[in-house]
């Protein structure tokens, strides 16, 4: 039986029930989603990384299919459609950039930047949106400066953004005009940063072009924008749910608060907890027939993950559903797993950890203060805006 | 010639790039990686794998030569 998907709701943070029965049930589940032929879910932790981690299933083969997808346009995705030895060339030439080591160098910053962003909370007083003030506004500057993007931009380049990762609210035609708009204003930052060459990502790229001929004009482009929107709209989109997600359970806040060594697990097991997702994206195409958790995927059927659901699979984590802030760390697939492993993972953690800080430490008596409108038709779940006070 | 690899397991995030970028080389463990052989044949891919690490847990070397990762 081929069941419609997505299954989880917007205006909530929760797992849907139907993760809940497929993860007490052998075997994949058969999806359709808004778009493209149906597909196998793999919703347990095992079968995940099986999909994920295995050379077998192909994401390059996803452009050559009516792939499942949530909106009407089909979109090549420039190193999230690549296999090695592709994905290998261009991934290479970014990673450096974002490893544990480059990463912590960039934490002293990451924390000045917070205070400032504190304090101009505090001096616009009560209540402030946290999205606007606070949310968006940390990983876009940690981005921009890494980049070289001016953060000045930032009320252009949100609304490319938003689009990118719009579902259903944009035609395939809007979708296609909106990317491309992207890429030209990204041009125009890439001619200046040939003219005038300084120490940041977009130039290290440039030289690996214009020097080493390691990619093409094109792919420089849609990397420079992909790692501009992957940059900042996710962990945009995970401190305030991190946030409220602690804000429901006052005991494990109260824990934190007094000793907040315990502040890198609790982002991890955070990680592993909230459902980001609305849907699961980016099918994987069985290159030949593989056995996936008691189902026969045959070559040239898609498979999607549900990480959501797999990070609470009773098989792999005890007591799923509960969140643990105190316990030691467990690997979790928040940032997905095998070669398309999130490019930004430790960035992301470094400013999750200095949002929940500065906001739990700096703050202490936040609250939610108004009603939140969340994200609609997105790909990923969170606050549109979000009131608190202190 | 010979290269030998090292996994860190102490950094090593088991994210699982280098298992999927090269399971001749690399196998994915419950909690982190470690090579198939700690000796190889060279192989440009142990390389790749040693850059891509996100934590920079992959050492190649070359008669305790360091090889990898690539500066």
């Amino acid at each position: 039986m081929t069941v419609a998907y997505p299954f989880n709701e917007t205006g909530t943070l929760d797992l849907h029930e139907a993760y809940y029965d497929a993860l007490t049930q052998p075997g994949l589940l058969r999806v359709q989603l808004p778009y493209g032929e149906p597909a196998w879910l793999a919703t347990r932790y095992d079968d995940a990384r099986l999909v994920l981690g295995d050379k077998r299933f192909s994401r390059a083969e996803s452009v050559r299919h009516d792939a499942p997808r949530m909106r009407a346009a089909m979109v090549d995705g420039g190193i999230l459609t690549m296999d090695p030895p592709d994905h290998t060339r261009l991934r290479t030439l970014v990673a450096k950039a974002f490893t544990v080591r480059r990463v912590e160098e960039l934490r002293p910053r990451a924390r000045e930047i917070t205070t400032g962003l504190i304090k101009d909370m505090i001096a616009a007083g009560p209540p402030v949106d946290l999205v606007d003030m606070f949310a968006l506004s940390l990983p876009v500057a940690v981005i921009c400066e890494l980049l070289g993007v001016p953060v000045e931009d930032r009320p252009r380049f949100r609304v490319w953004s938003d689009n990118a990762l719009s579902t259903s609210r944009l035609t395939a035609e809007q979708f296609m005009a909106s990317r491309e708009e992207m890429r030209e204003y990204m041009r125009g930052l890439i001619a200046d940063h040939r003219a005038n060459p300084r120490d940041d990502l977009m130039t290290a790229l440039i030289e690996a072009r214009d020097e080493r001929d390691r990619l093409s004009e094109l792919e420089l482009v849609d990397l420079c924008t992909g790692i501009l929107v992957a940059g900042h709209e996710t962990t945009a989109s995970q401190i305030p749910n991190f946030l409220l997600t602690l804000l429901d359970r006052p005991e494990a806040t109260a824990r934190l608060r007094s000793d907040p060594s315990l502040i890198p697990g609790a982002v991890e097991e955070l990680l592993r907890f909230v459902p980001l997702g609305a849907s699961s994206s980016f099918p994987r195409y069985a290159m030949e027939d593989v056995q996936v958790g008691g189902t026969l995927v045959h070559a040239g059927e898609p498979v999607l993950v549900a990480v959501g659901a797999a990070n609470r699979d009773g098989l792999r984590f005890s007591d799923p559903d509960t969140l643990k802030v105190d316990a030691p760390p467990e690997q979790h697939l928040g940032f997905g797993h095998g070669v398309h492993h999130c490019l930004g993972a430790a960035l992301a953690r470094m400013e999750l950890q200095e949002a929940l800080r500065a906001l739990l430490l700096e703050l202490p008596d936040l609250h939610l203060a108004g009603d939140i409108v969340w994200k609609k038709e997105m790909l990923v779940r969170g606050p549109v805006t979000m009131p608190v006070g202190w | 010639m010979t290269w030998q690899l090292h996994v860190d397991k102490t950094v090593c995030g088991a994210t699982g790039m280098c298992a999927a970028l090269a399971p001749d080389l690399f196998q994915l463990n419950e909690a982190y990686a470690e090579p198939v052989n700690a000796e190889i044949e060279p192989d440009e891919v142990a390389l790749d794998a040693a850059d891509q690490c996100p934590t920079q847990a992959i050492l190649v070397t070359e008669n305790e030569k360091e090889i990898g990762p690539r500066p």
